[in-house]
């Protein structure tokens, strides 16, 4: 048995909350790294329409807030699925079959990297590294790391985390 | 009575599920009418005994583990609460061959205690070496830190107390301590488990650096692929604050030090330390070019130590038993302990703490009992994704800095990746390249172009029709290859090299 998160609540963006949010970061130096992961947290996404008000916060151009948000890979541009589920592609994990078991939870999931399942429910992407090494291969789904994933054990998880969906929007009711 | 029972609360035992053996054992425990008590420790480090669950008795504390969710009825059935008999029990853990022949000094109490509880911290030396140092001043500080022989863990292995004399000795209204936690090196754990385990020791470092080199404010630049660890080093930071120990008046010494935590967003490239200041800073990840060194001119202009989180929980140890007791430890240059971390292809990977001098062949051997999947060991990746690769032939090389470089390998963070012989190397040696074409900052040429040419240049070796023709494109590999090495700005460009090329000294074979 795996433990098996609810999905992450996320707002609809709008500029209002996406600029309450922010502002604890105001004096701050240097924080606009940690307003990009606060923005992405509330909504799932960095949205475009946020950038010139955060770089009004920061007094820096929206270029260079554009720049800090495309240089990392953690921050979205597009709203994600319910769950997002990155997959190690390190080494230590390739030691371990991850090769083949990305195969299968590419096939599973009927989707690519960076690419959301047709039922909304699973954004895949790729990680280097979860730092889980001697349990490998590992995958990560929103903030639990799991250890020691197997075709049949990952089939189980997603089993799992779709009933959760299930079960939210019936709660949600 | 009440019975204590240890259930970590850390990656390795959560990613195996130990998250929900608390609850069961809760449950279970209120059914059955025996009053308990949970700690949630951090791991020891013997990833494959984890989820490892301890039960205080008047014998000690006896393991057992792995333990699932499945097993919670019956270890109540054996009286696991009394320490008895089952499959899974291991007897008290330090006794097992696999941490009797540890050395552990900067792990000493990571899995021991309640990874954030100041009071358990302090029983076993915590927060001693820190009282010491503010008896010192910032000159006897560094001295002791000299004298340790601490290099830097996090893989430049740059004398310690050099870095710190230089921050002390510059002139500044404010200086920083950033520590450097974005552990993003494939194989390596360590900085997680420390963190996650003993939290309050990566503190005490911190605090100590900070008064050392008069430095008032620490950062924890934190890897964002590490959310678990965010939480329990935060709750540390506010446990220490709360005891005095973080403030404007550490201890009542009228010295200030605070720190918080800060968190990366992705890009291994911020684990290279002015990428990182960069990124500290609100901005893209980019390199800087050095000089200035970021101890004179480092985090917003300001004299800055920058260490791993490693040398910083290290110097906690060494502050409280003195710089000639670490320094007793090791050999030659590569003085006191290594946390290596043992993952991959391996039956019993963890972490193991020891003394430098052991043989790569030891660790894999006698720590790792050979491959997990029972095949022979072909070939072992040292020092993370830009490290080399050794043969069965070096395994018998000694773990120090200088014995690594000698055969053109590195030490590094001390990850230890172990591959049976379904690898094959020329894809590894591709896969170096992509993943320093997908991972470079893009501010220099060599490293930017340099891996895109190197994934192109495998590929033709890899598909090349006659041995000619292969020969022509391993030629413009090594070319390629010593272009980056020399003239890449940082370790990224400047090391994928060593993997790639010690895949074709050892490997040739798969290159066709």
């Amino acid at each position: 048995m795996m433990p098996a998160a609810s999905p992450a609540r996320l707002q609809e963006f709008t500029l209002e909350v996406a600029t309450a949010v922010v502002q604890e970061f105001k004096d701050q130096p240097g924080a606009l790294i940690s307003a990009l992961h606060k923005l992405q947290e509330t909504f799932g996404y960095v949205d475009e329409a946020a950038m010139p008000m955060l770089g009004k916060l920061f007094n820096v151009s929206r270029a260079e807030v554009h720049g800090v948000t495309s240089f990392y890979h953690d921050f979205r541009r597009s709203k994600p699925g319910r769950y997002t589920i990155r997959v190690c592609q390190a080494e230590a994990c390739q030691a371990m079959g991850s090769e083949a078991l990305t195969a299968s939870i590419k096939q599973q999931l009927g989707c690519d990297f960076h690419e959301t399942t047709a039922d909304g429910n699973f954004t895949l992407e790729k990680v280097y590294c979860l730092g889980n090494c001697a349990c490998s291969p590992n995958v990560m789904v929103d903030k639990q790391t799991y250890g020691r994933v197997t075709a049949d054990s990952f089939k189980k998880l997603t089993t799992v985390l779709a009933g959760k969906v299930s079960s939210s929007k019936e709660g949600s009711k | 009575m009440t019975t204590r029972i240890y259930i970590p609360r850390e990656t390795t035992a959560s990613s195996l599920g130990a998250e929900l053996l608390v609850d069961a054992i809760i449950t279970e425990a209120k059914y059955r009418n025996l009053p308990i008590e949970i700690v949630r420790n951090g791991s020891r480090g013997a990833c494959f005994l984890e989820p490892l669950v301890e039960v205080e008795t008047a014998a000690g504390r006896i393991g057992y583990g792995p333990v699932q969710i499945e097993d919670i009825a019956e270890l109540f059935d054996a009286d696991f609460l009394g320490g008895g008999k089952h499959k899974l029990a291991l007897g008290n853990v330090e006794n097992l061959p696999w941490f009797k022949h540890q050395q552990r000094l900067t792990f000493a109490r990571c899995g021991l205690i309640a990874a954030t509880s100041v009071e358990e911290y302090k029983k076993l030396g915590g927060f001693t070496g820190l009282q010491n140092a503010l008896k010192k001043d910032g000159k006897a500080i560094v001295q002791e830190v000299l004298e340790s022989g601490l290099r830097g863990r996090g893989g430049a292995a740059f004398p310690t107390g050099i870095k710190w004399r230089t921050v002390m000795d510059a002139n500044a209204a404010q200086k920083y301590i950033v520590c450097n936690a974005d552990e993003g090196d494939s194989g390596t754990f360590s900085d997680r488990m420390i963190m996650e385990g003993d939290p309050l020791s990566l503190i005490e470092g911190m605090t100590i650096a900070g008064i050392a080199v008069g430095a008032t404010k620490g950062f924890v630049y934190l890897r964002s692929e590490y959310p678990l660890t965010q939480t329990i080093l935060n709750e540390a930071i506010v446990n220490a604050r709360a005891a005095g120990y973080l403030g404007n008046n550490v201890l009542g010494s009228g010295k200030a030090f605070e720190m918080e935590v800060r968190m990366g967003a992705g890009a291994y490239i911020c684990g290279e330390e002015t990428s990182l200041l960069e990124s500290l800073e609100g901005k893209r990840g980019q390199i800087r070019f050095k000089p200035p060194l970021p101890a004179l001119k480092g985090l917003f202009g300001q004299p800055t130590v920058v260490n791993n989180v490693i040398s910083l929980a290290t110097i906690p140890v060494i502050l409280e038993k003195g710089g000639k007791h670490y320094a007793n430890f090791g050999r030659g240059r590569s003085l006191g302990t290594m946390p290596f971390q043992l993952g991959g292809n391996i039956k019993h990977g963890g972490l193991v703490e020891t003394a430098f001098g052991l043989t790569l062949r030891q660790l894999i051997e006698d720590f790792g009992g050979g491959t997990a999947t029972g095949k022979p060991v072909r070939a072992v990746q040292v020092g993370g994704p830009l490290g080399a690769y050794f043969p069965d032939s070096l395994l018998d090389t000694v773990c120090d800095y200088e014995e690594f470089a000698k055969v053109g390998g590195m030490l590094g963070h001390g990850g230890v990746v172990v591959f049976d012989t379904s690898v094959n190397m020329a894809k590894m040696a591709r896969f170096s390249m992509e993943f320093c074409s997908n991972e470079s900052c893009g501010k220099c040429t060599p490293c930017r172009i340099g891996s895109v040419r190197g994934v192109e240049t495998i590929d033709k070796i890899v598909a090349a029709k006659d041995g000619k023709e292969r020969d022509k494109q391993h030629i413009i590999l090594k070319d390629l290859c010593e272009t980056m090495e020399s003239a890449s700005l940082c370790a990224m460009g400047g090391l994928t090299p060593m993997p790639v090329m010690s895949a074709v000294k050892h490997f040739k074979g798969d290159f066709q």
